[in-house]
């Protein structure tokens, strides 16, 4: 497994390699002279922009540019804004809030979500069941804009049970309603997968061996069922917490959040390049990464998986 | 600072920090509003709704209105703007006096110290000017700097035949315009004569900068040291900052002894906050509280709406052949239903134009664009005829990323095509760095979207970068001889009313090629919390941190 685990790691390097050069390639593609608009409605002067093109190597050729980025990210340097903000400054503040909103939300669709669908997965068929598969479905057909409206709204500003927004520093009393409201999809995702799975593997032959070999049910089912139905699941919260890293706009929007999401997003509209790079690699690097804790959870949990 | 982004923000009508409003709005209240409960107590603190500035807190480089508003309350420049009427009055200035409009003197009242104690003198003015104007040191709004004698000077030498510039070379790095007479009083030369210079001066960019700036102007842009009647305590971008009346303020003193701008991501969050009474102040309410009037509903008598220095047109490419006309522009502005459209898809929450300048600012007269800015459709087909008619189809460009734009843009050209008989198009650009960079290389094959927010409260501002002959933002190239000997004019002129006379005139004249077409004027719905009372909001748009006080 160590060795599985180190070549898995010597993969990172070419693929974070050919994606930091894509979204750079990408990035400076973008349509519109970074200049353009930064002056409002009238062109920056020409000692500004020549000021900048010579901080930025925009005269070098793209190549010779990634390059030069590339040493400099190798040395930890991520490099500056047009207006002079070291980038890894703002990804410092960005990023702490995005993980802990991205936990809240993981753990609460974990424990939700798991609980509901062990529930339901074992009486299927059952009232429980049913209230699981339908209320699941509503919360999927429910945009997530609309879910955090109401909430903030009805919980928020109507009866007070939650701060509207959440203050600076973000701590985790303030981030439970937004975690909700950013986990409330992926909550009736893990609900449904958790439930399909385990219903399935209840009637596998090694299930019907463990009965017949007079082990109680609670270690049938927990030991036996439940671990095995975990696969999917894991694969699914895995893929999410990467996702969830990556920042979530609309939540972080409604509950005036400082994540990730919203610095990408005002990064992009103002043309500021180094940053946009710079969250996007740091955001590769964690689905990679996901990725492997994911497939060494496999081994983990089916003993039948084994990596060499 | 502020301004220039004012002007950015007024074409973008970017969604986060929307400074101009988008949809709709009702009634057209122009009265600085007040709370009509009774005077508050003094002291307190108030929670003002911000966003993230997109720079550090440097006066000369900061140019939207996130950071403006807070360099606004940090730093107090010559001359401020009354909250009323805006019109200049002295500050730090103890005079601004010029016999010809050119050589200025200006005299400083004593007495008046930056937030670390150090006086502000002659050279906290003249080295901040200097420092801002140099080219290699990429402040963002050093062109103000330009009507300085020498500011060509300091830009740094012109190299390569192509207009590029080796950035770190400026030999020279002061300008030969400004002179430190003695502590309290200094010269300014400016190239040409100019008599609003003593209005521009209250822009932020011109405001005084201490000693420490020089040391390290990045650390000073991330904690600012500045002469107003706030000082900053702490705090950053990304969550806001906290302020304290500064007890030594020489100028008017505000009533609240504490003030924070806190950074929303969306105008949505910062009103939900503003209903549940954690956030005392915001510009402008969202474009979803817009909607049938709702802020009314969920405010109250706790809003207003309110006419700012915005001013929204519509710009004709005359460098294309197909636009060369001036009766094809008059036809396109005759067809244009003003009242109609500002009605269905503002809500009246604009007012519609009927001149290229605000009626905010000294100078405004009604009617300079006459009958052409009246709809008229069949004096609309009498020009078009004139005009030789129009094959093809006609395009109105706009960025797509500000609320409200496209539904704005489809109702100019549906009005018209159903005036002109031309087919119109409405043409989206993904954001308004797109549309700018079109623009700025001439590359607009149709009309396309533009606006002006002031920088400062003159009618000149509205004129001269706009329309004078290779101004910085005349977009389409237009070219009025007289125009330009006009405002030359009047900017030579010996009192603010012979100027004013001198540009109203001149800004008839922009009536003759119609090149850019005047659609309305923007209003700012903004709303306040039930702890605060006496809210006033000035021309800016901004709240006035002077009169404000807590209940």
């Amino acid at each position: 497994m160590g060795r599985y685990a180190l070549r898995r790691l010597l993969q990172m390097i070419p693929v974070l390699l050919g994606s930091t050069f894509l979204i750079y390639v990408m990035v400076w593609a973008l349509p519109g002279d970074p200049f353009a608009g930064r002056c409002g409605q009238r062109p920056c002067t020409d000692a500004y922009i020549a000021a900048q093109t010579a901080k930025f190597n925009l005269d070098d050729p793209l190549i010779v540019r990634y390059f030069k980025y590339l040493g400099n990210l190798l040395q930890g340097d991520l490099g500056q804004t047009f207006a002079g903000q070291n980038v890894s400054d703002l990804v410092a503040r960005a990023y702490p809030t995005t993980l802990k909103l991205a936990l809240v939300a993981l753990t609460i669709e974990a424990v939700v979500g798991l609980g509901a669908g062990v529930l339901a997965g074992l009486r299927r068929g059952g009232y429980f069941d049913n209230f699981v598969l339908v209320s699941t479905l509503f919360v999927i057909s429910l945009p997530v804009f609309v879910i955090g409206f109401m909430l903030q709204y009805g919980l928020g500003i109507r009866w007070g049970v939650f701060p509207v927004t959440v203050s600076a520093g973000a701590p985790f009393a303030d981030l439970i309603l937004p975690g909700l409201v950013l986990g409330s999809l992926s909550l009736a995702y893990v609900a449904r997968l958790m439930r399909s799975s385990l219903a399935e593997n209840i009637r596998a032959d090694y299930i019907r061996t463990a009965i017949a070999k007079g082990l109680p049910r609670r270690r049938v089912v927990g030991v036996h069922a439940v671990r095995n139905s975990l696969i999917p699941v894991i694969t699914f919260i895995g893929a999410d917490f990467g996702t969830l890293m990556g920042g979530a706009i609309i939540t972080e929007g409604i509950f005036n959040i400082n994540g990730v999401g919203g610095l990408v997003y005002r990064s992009i509209r103002l043309r500021e390049g180094a940053t946009v790079i710079a969250v996007v690699t740091l955001l590769v690097l964690v689905f990679l990464l996901m990725n492997l804790i994911v497939d060494l959870l496999y081994a983990v949990l089916d003993p039948r998986i084994r990596y060499e | 600072m502020r301004g220039l982004s004012r002007a950015a923000r007024a074409v973008a009508g970017a969604a986060t920090i929307a400074l101009v409003a988008t949809a709709c709005g009702g009634g057209s209240g122009d009265s600085g509003g007040s709370s009509p409960s009774a005077a508050g107590k003094t002291g307190g603190a108030i929670t003002y709704g911000s966003c993230k500035p997109q720079n550090n807190l440097i006066p000369a480089n900061s140019n939207e209105v996130c950071g403006g508003r807070v360099i606004d309350a940090l730093f107090t420049g010559l001359v401020d703007y009354n909250s009323d009427d805006a019109s200049p009055q002295n500050a730090v200035a103890e005079s601004i006096e010029s016999t010809d409009n050119k050589l200025w003197t200006i005299k400083l009242k004593t007495g008046w110290t930056f937030h670390d104690g150090t006086p502000v003198d002659a050279a906290s003015f003249v080295d901040a000017w200097n420092y801002s104007a140099y080219g290699p040191n990429a402040m963002q709004n050093s062109y103000f700097f330009g009507p300085i004698d020498g500011f060509t000077d300091v830009q740094g030498e012109d190299k390569n035949k192509d207009e590029k510039i080796e950035a770190s070379e400026a030999p020279i790095k002061e300008m030969k315009g400004l002179k430190v007479v003695d502590d309290s009083t200094f010269e300014v030369t400016l190239s040409t004569p100019s008599s609003v210079f003593p209005v521009m001066v209250g822009y932020t960019a011109f405001s005084p900068l201490p000693k420490s700036f020089f040391d390290d102007p990045k650390a000073f842009g991330d904690k600012p040291v500045g002469n107003g009647a706030f000082k900053l305590d702490s705090g950053d971008g990304d969550t806001g900052y906290t302020l304290s009346a500064y007890k030594d303020y020489k100028g008017a003193k505000p009533k609240i002894d504490k003030l924070t701008f806190k950074t929303y991501q969306t105008p949505e969050a910062e009103y939900a906050d503003l209903l549940a009474d954690n956030l005392d102040f915001i510009d402008q309410v969202p474009p979803s509280a817009l909607a049938g009037d709702q802020y009314k509903q969920d405010l109250g008598d706790r809003q207003i709406d309110k006419a700012v220095g915005v001013i929204q047109t519509a710009t004709v490419p005359i460098y294309d052949s197909k636009y060369k006309s001036p009766d094809l522009a008059k036809a396109i502005s005759l067809a244009i239903n003003r009242e109609q459209i500002v009605k269905q898809i503002y809500n009246n929450g604009r007012q519609p134009a009927t001149g290229w300048v605000s009626p905010v600012v000294n100078g405004y007269k009604a009617g300079a664009c006459g009958e052409f800015c009246t709809f008229d459709a069949a004096k609309a087909k009498e020009f078009l005829q004139k005009a030789g008619g129009f094959t093809g189809t006609m395009t109105y460009g706009y960025n797509a990323d500000g609320p409200g734009n496209k539904e704005a843009a489809e109702a100019i050209c549906g009005s018209i095509s159903n005036a002109l008989g031309v087919k119109c198009q409405a043409k989206a650009y993904v954001d308004f760095n797109t549309l700018r960079t079109d623009v700025d290389e001439r590359k607009m094959t149709g009309l396309f979207r533009t606006g002006w927010v002031m920088d400062y409260p003159s009618i000149e501002n509205f004129l001269v970068p706009l329309y004078s002959t290779g101004a910085s933002s005349n977009d389409n190239d237009q070219s009025i001889p007289q125009f330009d000997a006009l405002v030359k004019e009047a900017a030579a002129a010996d009192t603010t009313e012979a100027a004013n006379a001198k540009y109203e005139e001149a800004e008839k004249l922009l009536a003759t090629t119609m090149a850019v077409i005047p659609l309305w004027y923007s209003n700012q719905q903004s709303g306040w919390s039930s702890k605060v009372s006496n809210v006033k909001v000035n021309p800016f748009g901004n709240l006035d941190l002077e009169s404000v006080t807590v209940k």
